[in-house]
Protein backbone atom coordinates (compact mmCIF):
# COMPACT_ATOMS: atom_id res chain seq x y z
CA UNK A 1 0.00 0.00 0.00
CA UNK A 2 2.85 2.47 0.57
CA UNK A 3 4.95 1.39 -2.54
CA UNK A 4 1.30 2.22 -3.98
CA UNK A 5 1.09 5.59 -2.58
CA UNK A 6 4.83 6.58 -3.21
CA UNK A 7 3.90 5.55 -6.95
CA UNK A 8 1.04 8.46 -6.43
CA UNK A 9 2.70 10.94 -5.16
CA UNK A 10 5.27 10.99 -7.81
CA UNK A 11 2.88 10.97 -10.80
CA UNK A 12 1.09 13.94 -8.93
CA UNK A 13 4.13 15.90 -8.68
CA UNK A 14 5.25 15.06 -12.20
CA UNK A 15 1.99 16.54 -13.44
CA UNK A 16 2.22 19.57 -11.13
CA UNK A 17 5.83 20.04 -12.53
CA UNK A 18 4.72 19.61 -15.78
CA UNK A 19 2.19 22.84 -15.35
CA UNK A 20 -0.40 21.40 -18.06
CA UNK A 21 -3.40 20.95 -14.81
CA UNK A 22 -2.34 24.40 -14.01
CA UNK A 23 -2.92 26.21 -17.46
CA UNK A 24 -6.10 24.13 -17.89
CA UNK A 25 -7.36 25.27 -14.22
CA UNK A 26 -6.42 28.43 -15.35
CA UNK A 27 -8.59 28.66 -18.83
CA UNK A 28 -11.77 27.09 -16.44
CA UNK A 29 -11.30 29.76 -13.85
CA UNK A 30 -11.03 32.00 -17.14
CA UNK A 31 -14.26 30.53 -18.75
CA UNK A 32 -16.13 30.49 -15.29
CA UNK A 33 -15.01 34.30 -14.99
CA UNK A 34 -16.59 34.96 -19.08
CA UNK A 35 -19.72 33.07 -17.82
CA UNK A 36 -19.84 35.82 -15.21
CA UNK A 37 -19.95 38.63 -17.90
CA UNK A 38 -21.82 36.85 -20.35
CA UNK A 39 -24.50 36.70 -17.36
CA UNK A 40 -24.60 40.08 -17.17
CA UNK A 41 -26.10 40.40 -20.69
CA UNK A 42 -28.95 37.84 -20.41
CA UNK A 43 -31.48 39.11 -17.66
CA UNK A 44 -32.32 37.04 -14.76
CA UNK A 45 -30.76 34.07 -16.56
CA UNK A 46 -27.83 34.79 -15.25
CA UNK A 47 -27.39 32.36 -12.39
CA UNK A 48 -27.83 29.55 -14.73
CA UNK A 49 -25.75 30.52 -17.33
CA UNK A 50 -23.00 30.70 -14.98
CA UNK A 51 -23.47 27.33 -13.45
CA UNK A 52 -24.33 25.51 -16.73
CA UNK A 53 -20.76 27.13 -18.26
CA UNK A 54 -18.40 26.44 -14.86
CA UNK A 55 -20.32 22.95 -14.51
CA UNK A 56 -18.91 22.20 -18.65
CA UNK A 57 -16.09 23.69 -18.01
CA UNK A 58 -15.37 21.28 -14.94
CA UNK A 59 -15.98 18.00 -17.13
CA UNK A 60 -14.19 18.99 -20.24
CA UNK A 61 -10.69 20.49 -18.79
CA UNK A 62 -11.18 17.42 -16.24
CA UNK A 63 -11.75 15.47 -19.44
CA UNK A 64 -8.44 16.90 -21.26
CA UNK A 65 -6.48 16.22 -18.12
CA UNK A 66 -7.69 12.60 -17.86
CA UNK A 67 -7.20 11.72 -21.29
CA UNK A 68 -3.56 13.47 -22.19
CA UNK A 69 -1.96 12.47 -18.94
CA UNK A 70 -3.60 9.28 -18.71
CA UNK A 71 -2.70 7.83 -21.82
CA UNK A 72 0.95 8.87 -21.02
CA UNK A 73 1.19 7.39 -17.44
CA UNK A 74 2.32 3.76 -18.77
CA UNK A 75 3.49 4.52 -22.32
CA UNK A 76 5.73 7.36 -21.28
CA UNK A 77 7.82 5.25 -18.46
CA UNK A 78 7.92 2.29 -21.21
CA UNK A 79 8.97 5.14 -24.10
CA UNK A 80 11.48 6.49 -21.92
CA UNK A 81 13.20 3.29 -19.92
CA UNK A 82 12.50 4.72 -16.25
CA UNK A 83 10.15 1.82 -15.74
CA UNK A 84 13.32 -0.48 -16.13
CA UNK A 85 14.75 1.39 -12.87
CA UNK A 86 11.63 1.29 -10.98
CA UNK A 87 10.28 -1.86 -11.83
CA UNK A 88 13.31 -3.50 -10.41
CA UNK A 89 12.66 -2.04 -7.22
CA UNK A 90 10.82 -4.01 -4.66
CA UNK A 91 7.12 -3.51 -6.35
CA UNK A 92 4.56 -5.61 -7.93
CA UNK A 93 3.00 -5.04 -11.35
CA UNK A 94 -0.25 -4.43 -10.30
CA UNK A 95 0.95 -2.30 -7.30
CA UNK A 96 2.75 0.19 -10.66
CA UNK A 97 -0.32 0.03 -12.23
CA UNK A 98 -2.69 1.06 -9.30
CA UNK A 99 -0.10 3.48 -8.08
CA UNK A 100 -0.07 5.40 -11.51
CA UNK A 101 -3.98 5.28 -11.37
CA UNK A 102 -3.99 6.46 -8.18
CA UNK A 103 -1.82 9.46 -8.64
CA UNK A 104 -3.51 10.56 -11.81
CA UNK A 105 -7.05 10.84 -9.45
CA UNK A 106 -5.22 12.74 -7.11
CA UNK A 107 -3.76 15.37 -9.39
CA UNK A 108 -7.66 15.05 -11.08
CA UNK A 109 -9.49 15.80 -7.64
CA UNK A 110 -6.92 19.08 -7.20
CA UNK A 111 -7.60 20.16 -10.63
CA UNK A 112 -11.30 19.68 -10.08
CA UNK A 113 -11.66 21.08 -6.39
CA UNK A 114 -9.76 24.28 -7.63
CA UNK A 115 -12.35 24.59 -10.56
CA UNK A 116 -15.07 23.90 -7.75
CA UNK A 117 -14.20 26.66 -5.58
CA UNK A 118 -13.39 29.04 -8.15
CA UNK A 119 -17.31 28.30 -9.85
CA UNK A 120 -18.38 28.49 -5.71
CA UNK A 121 -16.61 31.90 -5.40
CA UNK A 122 -18.34 33.50 -8.36
CA UNK A 123 -21.73 32.60 -7.69
CA UNK A 124 -20.78 33.70 -4.22
CA UNK A 125 -20.24 37.23 -5.36
CA UNK A 126 -23.16 37.28 -7.61
CA UNK A 127 -25.46 35.45 -4.71
CA UNK A 128 -23.91 39.04 -3.11
CA UNK A 129 -24.56 41.45 -5.70
CA UNK A 130 -28.38 40.73 -6.36
CA UNK A 131 -31.22 41.96 -4.57
CA UNK A 132 -33.22 39.41 -2.46
CA UNK A 133 -36.06 39.72 -5.07
CA UNK A 134 -33.92 39.26 -7.89
CA UNK A 135 -32.54 35.54 -5.92
CA UNK A 136 -36.18 34.84 -5.71
CA UNK A 137 -36.89 34.82 -8.67
CA UNK A 138 -34.13 31.47 -9.20
CA UNK A 139 -34.86 28.11 -9.71
CA UNK A 140 -32.09 27.21 -6.98
CA UNK A 141 -29.82 29.24 -4.35
CA UNK A 142 -27.15 30.68 -6.27
CA UNK A 143 -24.49 28.80 -4.02
CA UNK A 144 -26.48 25.64 -4.21
CA UNK A 145 -24.71 22.58 -2.25
CA UNK A 146 -26.29 20.25 -5.01
CA UNK A 147 -23.84 21.59 -7.43
CA UNK A 148 -21.16 19.50 -5.57
CA UNK A 149 -23.80 16.66 -6.61
CA UNK A 150 -23.30 16.99 -10.58
CA UNK A 151 -19.41 17.84 -9.17
CA UNK A 152 -19.18 14.41 -7.47
CA UNK A 153 -21.07 12.55 -10.75
CA UNK A 154 -18.17 14.25 -13.15
CA UNK A 155 -15.23 13.76 -11.30
CA UNK A 156 -16.59 9.90 -11.06
CA UNK A 157 -17.10 10.20 -14.81
CA UNK A 158 -13.14 11.34 -15.00
CA UNK A 159 -12.07 8.78 -13.28
CA UNK A 160 -13.46 5.54 -15.13
CA UNK A 161 -12.38 8.36 -18.49
CA UNK A 162 -8.75 7.81 -16.60
CA UNK A 163 -8.82 3.90 -15.87
CA UNK A 164 -9.97 4.07 -19.81
CA UNK A 165 -6.79 6.13 -20.80
CA UNK A 166 -4.70 3.79 -18.71
CA UNK A 167 -6.22 0.48 -20.31
CA UNK A 168 -4.95 2.05 -23.59
CA UNK A 169 -2.21 3.44 -22.39
CA UNK A 170 -1.18 -0.59 -21.28
CA UNK A 171 -0.74 -1.87 -24.62
CA UNK A 172 -0.76 1.01 -27.67
CA UNK A 173 1.10 4.15 -28.07
CA UNK A 174 0.03 7.57 -26.59
CA UNK A 175 -1.52 8.80 -29.85
CA UNK A 176 -3.85 5.52 -30.67
CA UNK A 177 -4.85 5.16 -26.77
CA UNK A 178 -5.96 9.16 -26.73
CA UNK A 179 -7.99 8.11 -29.87
CA UNK A 180 -8.94 5.43 -28.80
CA UNK A 181 -10.45 6.88 -24.94
CA UNK A 182 -11.86 10.05 -26.64
CA UNK A 183 -14.13 7.79 -29.39
CA UNK A 184 -14.81 5.69 -26.09
CA UNK A 185 -16.01 8.70 -24.40
CA UNK A 186 -18.36 9.77 -27.25
CA UNK A 187 -19.78 6.66 -28.14
CA UNK A 188 -20.60 6.22 -24.17
CA UNK A 189 -22.02 9.72 -24.00
CA UNK A 190 -24.51 8.06 -26.76
CA UNK A 191 -24.69 5.03 -25.08
CA UNK A 192 -28.77 5.06 -24.41
CA UNK A 193 -29.38 5.23 -28.24
CA UNK A 194 -27.56 1.84 -28.87
CA UNK A 195 -30.17 0.66 -25.94
CA UNK A 196 -32.90 1.54 -28.07
CA UNK A 197 -31.62 0.26 -31.45
CA UNK A 198 -34.11 -2.08 -31.94
CA UNK A 199 -36.79 0.43 -32.30
CA UNK A 200 -34.85 1.46 -35.20
CA UNK A 201 -33.21 -1.11 -36.84
CA UNK A 202 -34.57 -4.40 -37.77
CA UNK A 203 -31.37 -6.23 -38.52
CA UNK A 204 -31.07 -9.10 -35.24
CA UNK A 205 -27.11 -8.75 -35.84
CA UNK A 206 -27.05 -5.07 -35.83
CA UNK A 207 -29.20 -4.93 -32.53
CA UNK A 208 -27.41 -7.54 -31.04
CA UNK A 209 -24.24 -5.90 -31.86
CA UNK A 210 -25.59 -2.72 -30.52
CA UNK A 211 -26.66 -4.17 -27.07
CA UNK A 212 -23.07 -5.82 -26.65
CA UNK A 213 -21.66 -2.17 -27.33
CA UNK A 214 -24.02 -1.07 -25.07
CA UNK A 215 -22.94 -3.31 -22.42
CA UNK A 216 -19.33 -3.03 -22.81
CA UNK A 217 -18.81 0.91 -22.85
CA UNK A 218 -19.94 2.46 -20.19
CA UNK A 219 -22.61 4.94 -19.93
CA UNK A 220 -21.82 8.38 -19.32
CA UNK A 221 -25.12 10.08 -19.90
CA UNK A 222 -25.65 8.64 -16.69
CA UNK A 223 -23.33 10.54 -15.01
CA UNK A 224 -24.37 13.84 -16.57
CA UNK A 225 -27.29 15.43 -13.93
CA UNK A 226 -26.28 18.93 -15.08
CA UNK A 227 -29.52 20.13 -16.18
CA UNK A 228 -31.47 18.62 -13.23
CA UNK A 229 -29.18 20.69 -10.89
CA UNK A 230 -29.29 24.09 -12.60
CA UNK A 231 -33.09 24.12 -12.78
CA UNK A 232 -33.23 23.42 -9.00
CA UNK A 233 -35.27 19.37 -10.33
CA UNK A 234 -34.55 16.35 -7.60
CA UNK A 235 -32.20 13.61 -8.60
CA UNK A 236 -32.98 10.86 -6.08
CA UNK A 237 -30.54 10.22 -3.91
CA UNK A 238 -30.56 6.34 -4.72
CA UNK A 239 -29.64 6.82 -8.40
CA UNK A 240 -26.28 9.13 -7.15
CA UNK A 241 -25.70 6.21 -5.12
CA UNK A 242 -26.12 3.57 -8.12
CA UNK A 243 -23.89 5.48 -10.15
CA UNK A 244 -21.60 6.32 -8.47
CA UNK A 245 -21.79 1.95 -7.68
CA UNK A 246 -21.58 1.26 -11.55
CA UNK A 247 -18.59 3.85 -12.11
CA UNK A 248 -16.34 2.55 -9.08
CA UNK A 249 -17.32 -1.23 -10.49
CA UNK A 250 -16.58 -0.12 -13.95
CA UNK A 251 -13.30 1.51 -13.01
CA UNK A 252 -12.44 -2.20 -10.60
CA UNK A 253 -13.08 -3.80 -13.40
CA UNK A 254 -10.46 -1.62 -16.32
CA UNK A 255 -7.76 -1.56 -13.47
CA UNK A 256 -8.27 -5.55 -13.33
CA UNK A 257 -7.99 -5.77 -17.33
CA UNK A 258 -5.02 -3.25 -17.02
CA UNK A 259 -3.02 -5.23 -14.63
CA UNK A 260 -3.80 -8.31 -16.93
CA UNK A 261 -2.33 -6.99 -19.77
CA UNK A 262 0.70 -5.19 -18.22
CA UNK A 263 1.37 -8.15 -16.06
CA UNK A 264 3.10 -10.48 -19.02
CA UNK A 265 3.99 -7.67 -21.14
CA UNK A 266 7.44 -7.38 -22.58
CA UNK A 267 9.90 -4.04 -22.43
CA UNK A 268 12.19 -4.48 -25.30
CA UNK B 1 23.64 -21.48 -2.77
CA UNK B 2 24.46 -19.92 -6.17
CA UNK B 3 23.93 -15.74 -5.76
CA UNK B 4 22.58 -16.11 -9.44
CA UNK B 5 21.38 -19.21 -11.36
CA UNK B 6 20.33 -19.18 -14.54
CA UNK B 7 19.56 -23.05 -16.74
CA UNK B 8 18.83 -22.70 -19.86
CA UNK B 9 17.19 -19.11 -20.19
CA UNK B 10 16.33 -18.22 -23.80
CA UNK B 11 13.98 -15.58 -25.41
CA UNK B 12 12.53 -15.35 -28.85
CA UNK B 13 11.02 -12.38 -30.53
CA UNK B 14 8.50 -11.81 -32.77
CA UNK B 15 9.35 -9.87 -35.51
CA UNK B 16 8.02 -8.63 -38.70
CA UNK B 17 4.78 -6.25 -39.55
CA UNK B 18 2.35 -8.28 -41.09
CA UNK B 19 4.65 -11.80 -41.30
CA UNK B 20 5.73 -12.28 -38.03
CA UNK B 21 8.54 -14.85 -37.89
CA UNK B 22 10.64 -16.27 -34.25
CA UNK B 23 14.06 -14.38 -34.03
CA UNK B 24 16.35 -15.51 -30.93
CA UNK B 25 17.87 -13.43 -28.65
CA UNK B 26 19.23 -15.64 -26.11
CA UNK B 27 19.75 -19.22 -26.82
CA UNK B 28 19.77 -21.64 -23.79
CA UNK B 29 21.89 -19.37 -21.47
CA UNK B 30 23.10 -21.41 -18.57
CA UNK B 31 25.66 -20.19 -15.75
CA UNK B 32 26.10 -19.46 -12.18
CA UNK B 33 27.29 -16.96 -10.14
CA UNK B 34 28.67 -17.76 -6.74
CA UNK B 35 28.34 -14.87 -3.77
CA UNK B 36 31.03 -12.31 -3.41
CA UNK B 37 32.28 -12.90 -7.48
CA UNK B 38 32.82 -9.73 -9.60
CA UNK B 39 30.95 -11.30 -12.46
CA UNK B 40 31.78 -10.03 -16.22
CA UNK B 41 29.26 -10.61 -18.70
CA UNK B 42 30.95 -9.83 -21.78
CA UNK B 43 30.25 -9.56 -25.75
CA UNK B 44 30.04 -7.27 -28.76
CA UNK B 45 26.58 -5.05 -29.40
CA UNK B 46 24.33 -7.43 -30.13
CA UNK B 47 24.78 -10.41 -28.37
CA UNK B 48 22.19 -10.65 -25.60
CA UNK B 49 23.55 -9.52 -22.49
CA UNK B 50 21.05 -6.71 -21.95
CA UNK B 51 18.15 -9.24 -22.82
CA UNK B 52 19.87 -11.44 -20.26
CA UNK B 53 19.97 -8.73 -17.92
CA UNK B 54 16.17 -7.53 -18.73
CA UNK B 55 15.34 -11.55 -17.95
CA UNK B 56 17.08 -11.57 -14.14
CA UNK B 57 15.19 -8.44 -13.50
CA UNK B 58 11.67 -9.48 -15.57
CA UNK B 59 11.14 -7.00 -17.55
CA UNK B 60 10.77 -9.49 -20.35
CA UNK B 61 9.21 -12.70 -19.72
CA UNK B 62 11.49 -15.71 -20.83
CA UNK B 63 10.32 -18.20 -23.73
CA UNK B 64 11.91 -21.00 -21.86
CA UNK B 65 14.31 -21.69 -18.88
CA UNK B 66 14.61 -20.23 -15.63
CA UNK B 67 16.72 -18.36 -13.45
CA UNK B 68 16.89 -17.32 -9.68
CA UNK B 69 18.96 -14.80 -7.89
CA UNK B 70 19.49 -15.50 -4.21
CA UNK B 71 17.59 -18.70 -4.27
CA UNK B 72 14.58 -17.16 -4.93
CA UNK B 73 12.64 -17.06 -8.85
CA UNK B 74 13.44 -13.93 -10.67
CA UNK B 75 10.14 -11.39 -10.47
CA UNK B 76 9.74 -12.51 -6.86
CA UNK B 77 9.38 -8.77 -5.01
CA UNK B 78 11.11 -9.84 -1.72
CA UNK B 79 14.32 -11.02 -3.79
CA UNK B 80 14.21 -7.19 -5.49
CA UNK B 81 14.95 -5.88 -1.64
CA UNK B 82 18.09 -7.24 -2.03
CA UNK B 83 19.35 -6.43 -5.46
CA UNK B 84 20.35 -3.38 -6.95
CA UNK B 85 20.17 -2.83 -10.94
CA UNK B 86 21.66 -0.21 -13.14
CA UNK B 87 19.52 -0.33 -16.37
CA UNK B 88 22.20 0.34 -19.67
CA UNK B 89 21.77 4.04 -20.74
CA UNK B 90 19.95 4.86 -18.17
CA UNK B 91 16.99 7.69 -18.13
CA UNK B 92 15.09 8.96 -14.80
CA UNK B 93 12.24 11.38 -14.43
CA UNK B 94 13.83 14.36 -15.37
CA UNK B 95 11.14 16.39 -13.59
CA UNK B 96 13.03 15.18 -10.15
CA UNK B 97 16.11 16.40 -8.50
CA UNK B 98 18.66 13.57 -8.03
CA UNK B 99 17.89 14.07 -4.05
CA UNK B 100 14.09 13.55 -5.07
CA UNK B 101 14.67 10.68 -7.52
CA UNK B 102 16.88 8.74 -4.95
CA UNK B 103 13.88 9.52 -1.67
CA UNK B 104 11.36 8.28 -3.63
CA UNK B 105 13.21 5.06 -4.79
CA UNK B 106 14.52 4.90 -1.29
CA UNK B 107 10.82 5.01 -0.31
CA UNK B 108 9.91 2.06 -2.79
CA UNK B 109 12.23 0.12 -0.57
CA UNK B 110 10.41 0.69 2.89
CA UNK B 111 12.46 3.19 4.11
CA UNK B 112 11.64 6.42 6.25
CA UNK B 113 11.77 9.68 4.86
CA UNK B 114 14.62 10.67 7.06
CA UNK B 115 15.62 7.70 6.40
CA UNK B 116 15.71 7.78 2.58
CA UNK B 117 17.45 11.56 2.69
CA UNK B 118 20.36 9.97 4.71
CA UNK B 119 20.63 7.24 2.12
CA UNK B 120 20.38 9.65 -0.74
CA UNK B 121 22.67 12.10 0.81
CA UNK B 122 25.23 9.65 1.80
CA UNK B 123 25.04 8.08 -1.80
CA UNK B 124 25.14 11.28 -3.93
CA UNK B 125 28.29 12.01 -1.92
CA UNK B 126 29.67 8.99 -2.82
CA UNK B 127 29.12 9.53 -6.59
CA UNK B 128 30.46 12.73 -6.72
CA UNK B 129 27.11 14.64 -6.96
CA UNK B 130 27.68 18.13 -5.03
CA UNK B 131 25.33 19.64 -3.07
CA UNK B 132 24.50 21.75 -5.72
CA UNK B 133 24.16 20.04 -8.24
CA UNK B 134 21.79 17.56 -6.63
CA UNK B 135 18.96 20.18 -6.16
CA UNK B 136 18.87 20.78 -9.78
CA UNK B 137 16.50 19.04 -11.95
CA UNK B 138 17.77 15.93 -14.18
CA UNK B 139 16.40 17.38 -17.26
CA UNK B 140 20.21 19.55 -16.57
CA UNK B 141 22.42 16.65 -16.25
CA UNK B 142 25.05 15.28 -18.44
CA UNK B 143 24.95 11.55 -19.78
CA UNK B 144 27.99 11.14 -16.92
CA UNK B 145 26.37 13.12 -14.39
CA UNK B 146 23.08 10.71 -15.05
CA UNK B 147 25.38 7.45 -14.85
CA UNK B 148 26.46 8.60 -11.48
CA UNK B 149 22.74 8.93 -10.20
CA UNK B 150 22.10 5.31 -11.96
CA UNK B 151 24.75 3.89 -9.80
CA UNK B 152 23.77 5.62 -6.53
CA UNK B 153 20.22 4.59 -7.04
CA UNK B 154 21.63 0.81 -7.82
CA UNK B 155 22.85 0.98 -3.89
CA UNK B 156 20.09 2.17 -1.98
CA UNK B 157 19.23 -0.65 -0.36
CA UNK B 158 22.70 -1.86 0.37
CA UNK B 159 22.19 -4.85 -2.26
CA UNK B 160 23.85 -8.11 -1.79
CA UNK B 161 23.60 -8.73 -5.41
CA UNK B 162 24.38 -6.34 -8.05
CA UNK B 163 23.17 -5.97 -12.11
CA UNK B 164 25.56 -3.00 -13.98
CA UNK B 165 24.42 -2.82 -17.40
CA UNK B 166 27.42 -1.07 -19.31
CA UNK B 167 28.30 0.75 -16.49
CA UNK B 168 30.98 2.33 -17.75
CA UNK B 169 29.15 4.10 -20.63
CA UNK B 170 28.71 7.48 -20.60
CA UNK B 171 32.11 8.16 -18.19
CA UNK B 172 35.43 10.31 -19.08
CA UNK B 173 38.40 9.06 -17.74
CA UNK B 174 38.33 9.74 -13.96
CA UNK B 175 34.31 8.51 -13.70
CA UNK B 176 35.60 4.84 -15.43
CA UNK B 177 38.07 4.84 -12.86
CA UNK B 178 36.04 6.28 -10.08
CA UNK B 179 33.48 3.50 -11.17
CA UNK B 180 36.23 0.45 -10.94
CA UNK B 181 37.31 1.26 -7.66
CA UNK B 182 33.21 1.38 -6.64
CA UNK B 183 33.05 -2.25 -8.02
CA UNK B 184 36.21 -3.09 -6.18
CA UNK B 185 34.95 -1.81 -2.85
CA UNK B 186 31.46 -3.90 -3.70
CA UNK B 187 33.20 -7.28 -3.64
CA UNK B 188 35.55 -6.00 -0.78
CA UNK B 189 32.34 -5.94 1.40
CA UNK B 190 30.70 -8.94 0.00
CA UNK B 191 28.56 -8.40 -2.30
CA UNK B 192 28.20 -10.02 -6.06
CA UNK B 193 28.55 -7.67 -8.84
CA UNK B 194 27.55 -8.66 -12.12
CA UNK B 195 28.32 -6.39 -14.88
CA UNK B 196 28.04 -6.60 -18.73
CA UNK B 197 30.76 -4.56 -20.92
CA UNK B 198 31.42 -4.68 -24.61
CA UNK B 199 34.84 -3.52 -23.47
CA UNK B 200 37.48 -6.14 -22.35
CA UNK B 201 39.63 -4.41 -20.27
CA UNK B 202 36.99 -3.23 -18.01
CA UNK B 203 36.50 -7.09 -17.37
CA UNK B 204 40.16 -7.39 -17.26
CA UNK B 205 40.60 -5.10 -14.16
CA UNK B 206 37.68 -6.40 -12.32
CA UNK B 207 36.46 -9.88 -13.10
CA UNK B 208 37.02 -13.09 -11.26
CA UNK B 209 35.56 -14.80 -14.20
CA UNK B 210 33.58 -13.75 -17.01
CA UNK B 211 30.62 -15.27 -19.20
CA UNK B 212 31.48 -14.71 -23.28
CA UNK B 213 28.13 -14.41 -25.27
CA UNK B 214 28.01 -13.94 -28.79
CA UNK B 215 24.70 -13.93 -30.93
CA UNK B 216 22.45 -14.93 -27.82
CA UNK B 217 25.12 -17.92 -26.93
CA UNK B 218 26.85 -18.58 -24.30
CA UNK B 219 30.98 -18.80 -26.02
CA UNK B 220 33.24 -19.48 -23.61
CA UNK B 221 32.96 -19.23 -19.06
CA UNK B 222 35.85 -19.30 -16.61
CA UNK B 223 38.73 -16.73 -15.91
CA UNK B 224 39.91 -14.38 -18.21
CA UNK B 225 43.28 -15.12 -17.65
CA UNK B 226 42.49 -19.15 -18.79
CA UNK B 227 40.25 -18.42 -21.84
CA UNK B 228 42.66 -19.59 -24.85
CA UNK B 229 40.40 -17.26 -26.88
CA UNK B 230 42.39 -13.74 -25.08
CA UNK B 231 45.78 -15.17 -24.62
CA UNK B 232 48.30 -12.58 -25.42
CA UNK B 233 49.53 -13.04 -29.25
CA UNK B 234 52.36 -10.75 -28.73
CA UNK B 235 53.37 -7.29 -27.82
CA UNK B 236 53.19 -3.82 -28.71
CA UNK B 237 55.67 -1.05 -27.87
CA UNK B 238 55.34 2.71 -28.59
CA UNK B 239 59.21 4.15 -28.59
CA UNK B 240 59.98 7.59 -29.21
CA UNK B 241 63.61 9.00 -30.36
CA UNK B 242 64.58 5.70 -31.99
CA UNK B 243 66.97 6.45 -34.88
CA UNK B 244 66.39 4.82 -38.04
CA UNK B 245 69.65 2.93 -38.08
CA UNK B 246 68.52 1.14 -34.95
CA UNK B 247 65.21 0.73 -36.29
CA UNK B 248 66.83 -1.39 -39.00
CA UNK B 249 69.04 -3.35 -37.03
CA UNK B 250 65.96 -4.77 -34.87
CA UNK B 251 63.64 -4.86 -37.92
CA UNK B 252 64.25 -8.70 -38.38
CA UNK B 253 63.03 -9.70 -34.78
CA UNK B 254 59.88 -7.14 -35.61
CA UNK B 255 55.69 -8.89 -36.47
CA UNK B 256 54.96 -5.33 -37.96
CA UNK B 257 56.28 -1.78 -37.87
CA UNK B 258 54.47 1.35 -38.29
CA UNK B 259 55.79 5.03 -38.21
CA UNK B 260 53.37 7.11 -36.34
CA UNK B 261 55.63 10.25 -36.53
CA UNK B 262 59.34 11.18 -37.21
CA UNK B 263 61.43 8.89 -34.65
CA UNK B 264 58.12 7.60 -33.42
CA UNK B 265 57.41 4.30 -33.95
CA UNK B 266 54.87 1.39 -32.91
CA UNK B 267 56.46 -2.07 -32.93
CA UNK B 268 54.85 -5.31 -32.91
CA UNK B 269 57.14 -8.05 -31.17
CA UNK B 270 55.76 -11.60 -31.62
CA UNK B 271 54.99 -13.34 -28.28
CA UNK B 272 58.68 -15.44 -28.16
CA UNK B 273 60.35 -12.40 -28.20
CA UNK B 274 60.43 -10.75 -24.58
CA UNK B 275 59.76 -7.59 -24.29
CA UNK B 276 62.35 -6.60 -21.57
CA UNK B 277 65.26 -7.49 -23.79
CA UNK B 278 64.35 -5.38 -26.90
CA UNK B 279 63.57 -2.24 -24.50
CA UNK B 280 66.46 -2.74 -22.81
CA UNK B 281 68.81 -2.47 -26.10
CA UNK B 282 66.58 0.34 -27.55
CA UNK B 283 66.84 2.36 -23.94
CA UNK B 284 70.74 2.13 -24.65
CA UNK B 285 70.69 3.86 -28.12
CA UNK B 286 68.79 6.73 -26.34
CA UNK B 287 65.45 5.43 -27.38
CA UNK B 288 62.44 6.13 -24.73
CA UNK B 289 59.10 3.90 -24.07
CA UNK B 290 56.21 5.49 -24.60
CA UNK B 291 53.91 2.58 -24.06
CA UNK B 292 53.81 -1.39 -23.74
CA UNK B 293 50.90 -3.47 -24.02
CA UNK B 294 50.21 -6.99 -24.77
CA UNK B 295 48.74 -7.71 -28.29
CA UNK B 296 45.20 -9.67 -27.71
CA UNK B 297 41.94 -10.68 -29.73
CA UNK B 298 39.21 -7.91 -28.94
CA UNK B 299 35.64 -9.36 -28.06
CA UNK B 300 34.82 -8.66 -31.93
CA UNK B 301 37.75 -10.88 -32.83
CA UNK B 302 36.30 -13.62 -31.12
CA UNK B 303 32.69 -13.33 -31.76
CA UNK B 304 33.58 -13.02 -35.38
CA UNK B 305 35.55 -16.33 -35.25
CA UNK B 306 32.62 -17.74 -33.36
CA UNK B 307 30.07 -16.77 -35.52
CA UNK B 308 31.87 -19.12 -38.21
CA UNK B 309 32.26 -21.66 -35.77
CA UNK B 310 28.49 -21.56 -35.06
CA UNK B 311 27.46 -20.59 -38.45
CA UNK B 312 24.04 -18.43 -39.26
CA UNK B 313 22.31 -19.50 -35.71
CA UNK B 314 25.63 -17.13 -34.32
CA UNK B 315 24.82 -14.00 -35.85
CA UNK B 316 24.39 -11.56 -34.22
CA UNK B 317 20.97 -9.44 -34.24
CA UNK B 318 20.62 -6.42 -36.60
CA UNK B 319 22.30 -3.35 -35.56
CA UNK B 320 19.19 -1.02 -34.53
CA UNK B 321 17.03 -4.06 -33.92
CA UNK B 322 16.53 -3.35 -30.01
CA UNK B 323 15.83 -7.61 -29.09
CA UNK B 324 19.06 -7.61 -28.33
CA UNK B 325 21.55 -5.59 -26.67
Amino acid sequence: MRAISWIAVNVFKESVRDRVPYNLALFAVLLIAASFLLGQLTAGQDVKIIKDLGLAAIAVFGLFIAIFIGIGLVSKEVERRSIYSLLSKPISRPQFIVGKYAGLVLTLAANVAVMTVALYAVLGYLTYIQTPAARSAWDAPGVDPRLLEAIGLIFVELMIVTAIALFFSTFSTPLLAAALTFGLFIVGHFNTDLKNFDKIVDSLPAVWLARGVYHTVPDFSAFDIKTEVVHGLPVAAGYIGTTVGYGFAYIAALLVVSVLVFARRDFK
Amino acid sequence: MAAISIDGLTKDYQVGFWRKRPYRALDGLSLEVQPGEIFGFLGPNGAGKTTTLKLLMQLIFPTSGRAEILGRPVGDVGARQRIGYLPENPYFYDYLTAEELLQYFANLFGYSRSEARTRAARLLDRVGIGAERRRQQLRKYSKGMIQRVGIAQTLLNDPEVIFLDEPMSGLDPLGRREVRSLILELRDQGRTVFFSSHILSDAEALCSRVAVVAGGRLAATGRLSDMLAFEIRGWELVIADLRPEVLARITGQLQKTTEISPQRYALELPLQVPPERLLADLTATGARLVSLNPIRDTLEDFFVRRVAEFGEGARAPRKGFDAGD
